[in-house]
């Protein structure tokens, strides 16, 4: 059964989605220093967002994947996969172990999300743009079975740059998807460079709210802010787009706002850096 | 001779079989009038969804409708299925083998008055390249319809070929119809002349045509690309001096490549292909076009002659 009621955060579970995000964190760099490959900041950046909904906000069930009724979360900006296979693992619908494979051959945990493979991968992406426009159409199906379980699309800023968006964007106007809540994961840094120096994309809340949607914007990588937006999100007549705020490389000092760490593997002894900043932040929070 | 559309065809399989599968879908980008699935949205309204002139968002939606276990019908001319949505073609929809059914029309040279931008000789290729991907290029009215049913009733992504002309009705196609499996329309012992599509007219024209100067011929019709069957090519191969392929397609990548392939691998023989030969076609009524384009009976007699 759903549990549709509006879902409150009290500081003890405040407190333990902080620490899962820090323990997710750990996860991503030891998958990508593993693999010698895969994305790390935007990852990183996604994480509080990923936690609140895996955590706190999504009706879904690791031991029944295919229950129908579960809310779905669809990665469109599919290099992001090792926050997402992270928090599926940790969740339980797969083995932990099984991350230790992300990226190698006969891994079902292929570089970007492969639905066929993966449990509770909703939805293949990769290329640019396929998501959302996945999502709408699963979106669409619930919608004319009278199905009432949400749909959480996460695009990148620099994705968005991709006309399939905007394709998607008058398509969930037009078919009044309301059981869709997707964000843009705003950390204004994409593959090259800047955002706003490569392909402009501001303003977009008004872009947004002209193709019809109803928009949020919130800190990112603040779990209270996400979870709150959420619950307002929740009871939209449109579609919803929350520009969520992120640094891309949270949570890792020499990875924050810098952005060749788009796509490089930190090195070994990166990444022990990188573990003994995520520690200390974890013993901050138990203090 | 009687000529009706391989559209038709299309469209009235999906009326067809509404009723008997309730989780089928047609989604269209705004050509509705010339795919003529208009005609299913004024039957059934509610299971129609004219996405705009957006085929990438299109195939991508109907990924997702798939995922959700509907059977989506993906409509559009072959040129924006294959190539403005090549990538969600491939990687929405063959790539986790999604189970949808793109219903592409307007494809090849009777595509007409349009011109070469919209008379996609290359969707063959594109499509048959794709793992997953069965692709169907029925031979007339019936062909597409019996083909569409089956399309329905498979688990998996199936490319499905027509053109915007009428085409003749052939009577030797008439009868079952299974993916992956030849038909063999006449027996012989010269040669061999495998069609696709709307061209398997011109093979039995050209079968009699020949018969007359005492050259038995082998007909044999693919509605099915891929899979194909390997088996009726082979013993084709085996039984005749030679295959002559034609197609309504480029001759690069297409039913000809196909047979080569299957032939030079497992029992070689001399393989003319007829066909677009690596050039954009041009404006013109379809049954010009074919005459300029080559895609004729005499053509067919041409290869053949290279052949024996």
């Amino acid at each position: 059964m759903r549990n549709d009621k509006m879902k409150l955060l009290d500081e003890t579970k405040l407190k333990s989605l902080e620490n899962k995000c820090t323990e997710i964190r750990k996860e991503i760099i030891r998958m990508v220093t593993r693999a010698k490959s895969g994305h790390v900041g935007g990852s990183l950046g996604a994480t509080e967002i990923l936690v609140a909904l895996y955590y706190h906000l999504m009706d879904h069930n690791p031991g029944n994947p295919d229950w129908k009724a579960r809310d779905r979360f669809i990665l469109s900006k599919g290099h992001c996969t090792p926050v997402l296979y992270a928090v599926l693992a940790d969740c339980g619908y797969f083995p932990k172990k099984d991350l230790l494979t992300f990226r190698r051959p006969g891994s079902h945990l292929q570089g970007h999300p492969f639905q066929p493979k993966t449990p509770g991968v909703e939805a293949s992406s990769g290329t640019l743009g396929l998501g959302i426009s996945t999502g709408l159409g699963m979106a669409l199906a619930a919608k004319i079975r009278g199905q009432n379980h949400k749909y959480y699309i996460l695009c990148g800023d620099g994705e968005i740059q991709e006309g399939q968006t905007w394709e998607a964007a008058m398509f969930a106007n037009k078919y009044k998807l309301r059981n869709v809540i997707a964000f843009i994961d705003r950390n204004y840094l994409q593959t090259d460079g800047n955002s706003e120096d490569i392909m402009p994309l501001d303003p977009l809340a008004p872009k947004w709210r002209s193709f019809g949607w109803e928009v949020y914007e919130t800190d990112g990588n603040d779990l209270s802010g996400i979870i709150e937006t959420v619950e307002k999100a929740k009871k939209s007549h449109k579609p919803v787009m929350i520009i969520a705020y992120t640094i891309k490389g949270k949570g890792v000092s020499f990875m924050e706002n810098v952005v060749s760490w788009h796509g490089t593997p930190p090195t070994e002894e990166e990444a022990e850096r990188a573990f003994t900043e995520l520690n200390a932040t974890g013993t901050k929070d138990r203090n | 001779m009687e000529l009706k559309q391989t559209r038709k065809g299309y469209v009235d399989a999906l009326i067809e079989l509404a009723e008997e599968l309730p989780e089928m879908v047609v989604l269209d980008a705004d050509v509705g009038k010339a795919t003529l699935t208009l005609q299913f949205a004024e039957k059934y309204p509610d299971r129609y969804f004219n996405c705009g002139v957006q085929e990438q968002n299109m195939l991508s939606v109907a990924a997702g409708m798939s995922l959700e276990g509907m059977i989506p019908f993906a409509t559009t001319f072959g040129v924006f299925a294959t190539c403005r949505a090549g990538d969600q073609l491939r990687n929405s929809i063959a790539y986790p083998g999604a189970n949808v059914k793109i219903g592409a029309t307007h494809c090849g040279i009777s595509t007409g008055g349009d011109g070469a931008s919209h008379q996609i000789n290359e969707d063959i290729a594109i499509a048959r390249s794709f793992p997953n991907m069965t692709v169907l290029v029925p031979g007339d009215y019936e062909e597409a319809k019996i083909a569409t049913k089956t399309a329905a009733k498979m688990i998996g992504p199936v490319y499905l070929r027509f053109g915007r002309d009428n085409y003749p009705v052939v009577p030797e196609l008439q009868g079952s119809f299974e993916i992956g499996k030849a038909k063999l329309l006449y027996e012989g012992s010269d040669l061999t002349i495998i069609s696709t599509g709307v061209m398997a007219s011109e093979a039995i024209t050209a079968r009699e045509q020949l018969k007359h100067t005492g050259i038995s011929v082998m007909v044999i019709h693919m509605g099915t690309i891929k899979p194909l069957d390997e088996e009726a090519i082979i013993k084709a191969a085996r039984e005749t001096k030679g295959i002559i392929t034609i197609e309504e397609h480029s001759v690069i990548g297409g039913l000809g490549e196909a047979v080569a392939g299957v032939v030079s691998a497992n029992f070689p023989c001399p393989v003319q292909r007829v066909g677009i030969m690596d050039v954009f076609g041009e404006s013109g009524h379809a049954q010009e076009l074919f005459d300029k384009f080559g895609l004729r009976a005499s053509n067919i007699i041409k290869a053949a002659q290279k052949i024996l």
